[in-house]
């Protein structure tokens, strides 16, 4: 886009620069915004519906589809109230420390193939670097509240999300001995083709660890039963107990954008990113790249994809969340140490022994390319030390095919 | 790699000729300005939770520069373990055991020419072997590939991807993983070490026959198990 700012529109190239940036900026911001939005109105109506009422059903139609534009509007319109304890700056800093932790990890996330923020060869573990950051506005909002409930809430929030660091990092790891790179890109590429191609049912101990993994991913971003932080029976609000309006929903929209975020990675790490269950672009001949339009719709196609899926992934935790009851802080550290964690780390070991053992699969030859491109690689680098053993795919072909052809 | 103006771009980055601006040198000197800027906040600061915080920031902009160079697993890490790190070491270090003395922290004067001794000396030994390494003198920058995640792991179990060798020699290589090995049983271990030494001490209540002789009122329970009981109720709250 910059390229093409520069050259057709001839924009000076530090604006094009800036003016790409913003744009995309504009889009991922909008992505959190929108998605907050939409997710709070089903939020209310999911648990309505479980509760067996009706939730909202009177701003904007039969349906209360505003319902949450109009809660904006009353945030905004709300007094800013601050407690006379408070740690003044850091009290103000602490919901935009949690936003912007969230929005941060965006960067790297993938929405279909290169409809990315920048791709980082360690996408991964930088999502998951950031994405444990969004606890330290948290804890700065509970200590600067100076009101005992939001340091209890902080507290616990910390601990737990610090605990269930361990086993989600187990759960990420898998995916990524199976690609052989720590690329989300590449990792989502891997899983093209049919559904049968994602690492969701790539064998029965990826089976096993995607729930591990969303179970992980429940507890760190604090989603019932797991929102031991705010519980309200006990602790007011937790740690936004003393924050109002404009604040607080900062701190809503960086609960939302991680939900969705944790939820997309879960979508590329196991579900097959922006590969659908169909590869409707593959058959259909768009990805050999003969119209000119083709690019642009795999790319959409890709991004309704990964979008659905994260979507579904929301929608599972707020079902989730509003049928089963809240644990204990005992049970829950019981849950991450003596379930979750021993969990992953035998099926890790199992996800590598049967990459030993069955590396074709049961069925051998319906995966394509699985141990071919990992003894490519190893072959490319020992052969070539010139060249980086990651081969960065063009559009259009996948990157196993690629590496294939190259350890051909 | 220009990182930031790279950062949302929505293709494969391509290198174009940045003419006006060197984004690279205005945005290093932004992040080394933070980065500084919260280093000194860090000691100027009496509150240990704006210090966490000052703290955070410096290491966050040292990630940025990392990220800068290229480094993108370094400043991943960086993110992870310093950032992280500094979030465990606040929480779990000083607000469990805040006493009022570290709320507000007084230095006495003694202690700060001691601290600005070290730390000019640390920084003259830091530019010295700074300057005296040749190649960082050259005015520009080198035109290098940025390293990939992929060349370390394979380095680190011995396949050398960055500097060829021949067959019989790389059979002769084992990598850094035995080292690597070594240094995390280590931590293991000092890890379980810590977590005995901290260990709540279980002491047999005192026999009746005792506490008559020495009449003296009954010992207050042990302090290690009353430092964690109060851990417990902070973690759990009400209700207990």
């Amino acid at each position: 886009m910059a390229e093409f700012l520069i050259n057709t529109v001839g924009l000076p190239t530090w604006l094009a620069w800036s003016a790409t940036a913003g744009v995309a900026a504009f889009l991922i911001l909008n992505v959190i915004a929108g998605g907050a939005l939409v997710f709070i109105w089903a939020e209310r109506k999911i648990a309505a519906r479980i509760q067996d009422r009706l939730g909202p059903t009177r701003t904007g139609g039969r349906f209360g589809w505003l319902q949450s534009l109009a809660d904006g509007i009353k945030l905004l319109a709300k007094e800013d109230l601050m407690p006379d304890g408070a740690d003044s700056l850091l009290f103000r800093l602490a919901p935009y420390v949690s936003f912007c932790a969230s929005f941060c990890a965006f960067i790297a996330m993938p929405f279909a193939f290169d409809v990315v923020g920048q791709r980082l060869n360690v996408g991964v573990f930088f999502v998951i670097a950031v994405l444990g950051l969004e606890v330290f506005g948290v804890i700065l909002a509970g200590y600067a509240s100076a009101s005992k409930w939001s340091l209890f809430g902080a507290m616990r929030e910390a601990a737990q999300v610090v605990s269930y660091e361990v086993p989600l990092g187990m759960c990420v790891v898998v995916p990524v001995m199976l690609a052989g790179s720590m690329d989300l890109v590449t990792i989502g590429e891997k899983q093209a083709g049919w559904l049968t191609n994602w690492y969701l049912f790539h064998d029965p101990f990826t089976f096993v660890i995607f729930w591990v993994y969303f179970t992980c991913a429940v507890a760190s971003v604090n989603r019932a039963p797991f929102d031991l932080a705010e519980a309200e029976s006990e602790l007011v609000a937790g740690f936004h107990t003393e924050y109002s309006g404009l604040r607080w929903s900062f701190f809503f929209m960086a609960e939302y954008g991680s939900m969705f975020l944790v939820s997309g990675l879960a979508a590329v790490l196991f579900l097959g990113g922006w590969n659908g269950p169909i590869p409707i672009a593959e058959l259909a001949g768009w990805s050999d790249g003969s119209a000119v339009t083709a690019p642009y719709a795999v790319r959409l196609l890709g991004c309704a994809n990964l979008l659905g899926k994260a979507t579904v992934g929301v929608l599972l935790m707020m079902w989730i969340r509003w049928t089963l009851p809240r644990l204990r802080i005992d049970q829950v550290m019981t849950t991450c140490l003596k379930y979750c964690t021993p969990i992953a780390a035998v099926m890790f070991a199992g996800v590598m022994l049967w990459q030993l053992f069955l590396p074709g699969g049961l069925v051998p030859g319906s995966r394509r390319g699985a141990i071919a491109v990992r003894e490519g690689w190893l072959e490319q680098a020992v052969e070539k030390p010139e060249e980086p053993a990651a081969v960065p795919a063009d559009a259009g072909t996948s990157v196993s095919q690629q590496l294939v052809g190259v350890a051909e | 790699m220009n990182w930031m103006a790279n950062l949302l771009f929505l293709q494969r980055p391509t290198i174009l000729p940045v003419a006006a601006i060197d984004w690279h040198a205005s945005l290093f000197v932004v992040f080394a300005l933070v980065a500084c800027g919260a280093a000194v906040m860090v000691v100027v600061t009496d509150n240990v939770v704006r210090m966490a915080l000052h703290l955070v920031l410096s290491l966050g902009a040292t990630a940025g520069l990392f990220f800068l160079a290229g480094a993108e697993f370094v400043g991943s890490m960086q993110l992870m373990i310093y950032v992280g790190g500094t979030l465990v070491l606040l929480v779990f270090g000083v607000m469990l055991t805040a006493q009022t003395k570290l709320v507000a922290l007084q230095t006495p004067p003694g202690d700060r020419v001691i601290a600005g001794i070290l730390a000019a000396a640390l920084l003259a030994v830091l530019v010295q072997s700074a300057v005296s390494i040749e190649t960082w003198r050259r005015p520009g920058r080198a035109e290098t590939q940025p390293p990939t995640a992929t060349p370390l792991g394979m380095a680190l179990v011995g396949v050398r991807v960055d500097s060829p060798v021949s067959a019989a020699e790389s059979q002769r290589r084992s990598g850094y993983l035995l080292p690597f090995e070594i240094v995390s049983v280590h931590l293991l271990v000092v890890l379980v070490g810590a977590a005995y030494l901290a260990r709540a001490k279980r002491r047999r209540t005192p026999r009746p026959i005792d506490v008559v002789a020495s009449a003296d009122p009954p010992p207050p329970l042990p302090s290690g198990r009353l430092e964690d009981r109060e851990t417990a109720s902070v973690l759990i709250g009400s209700g207990r």
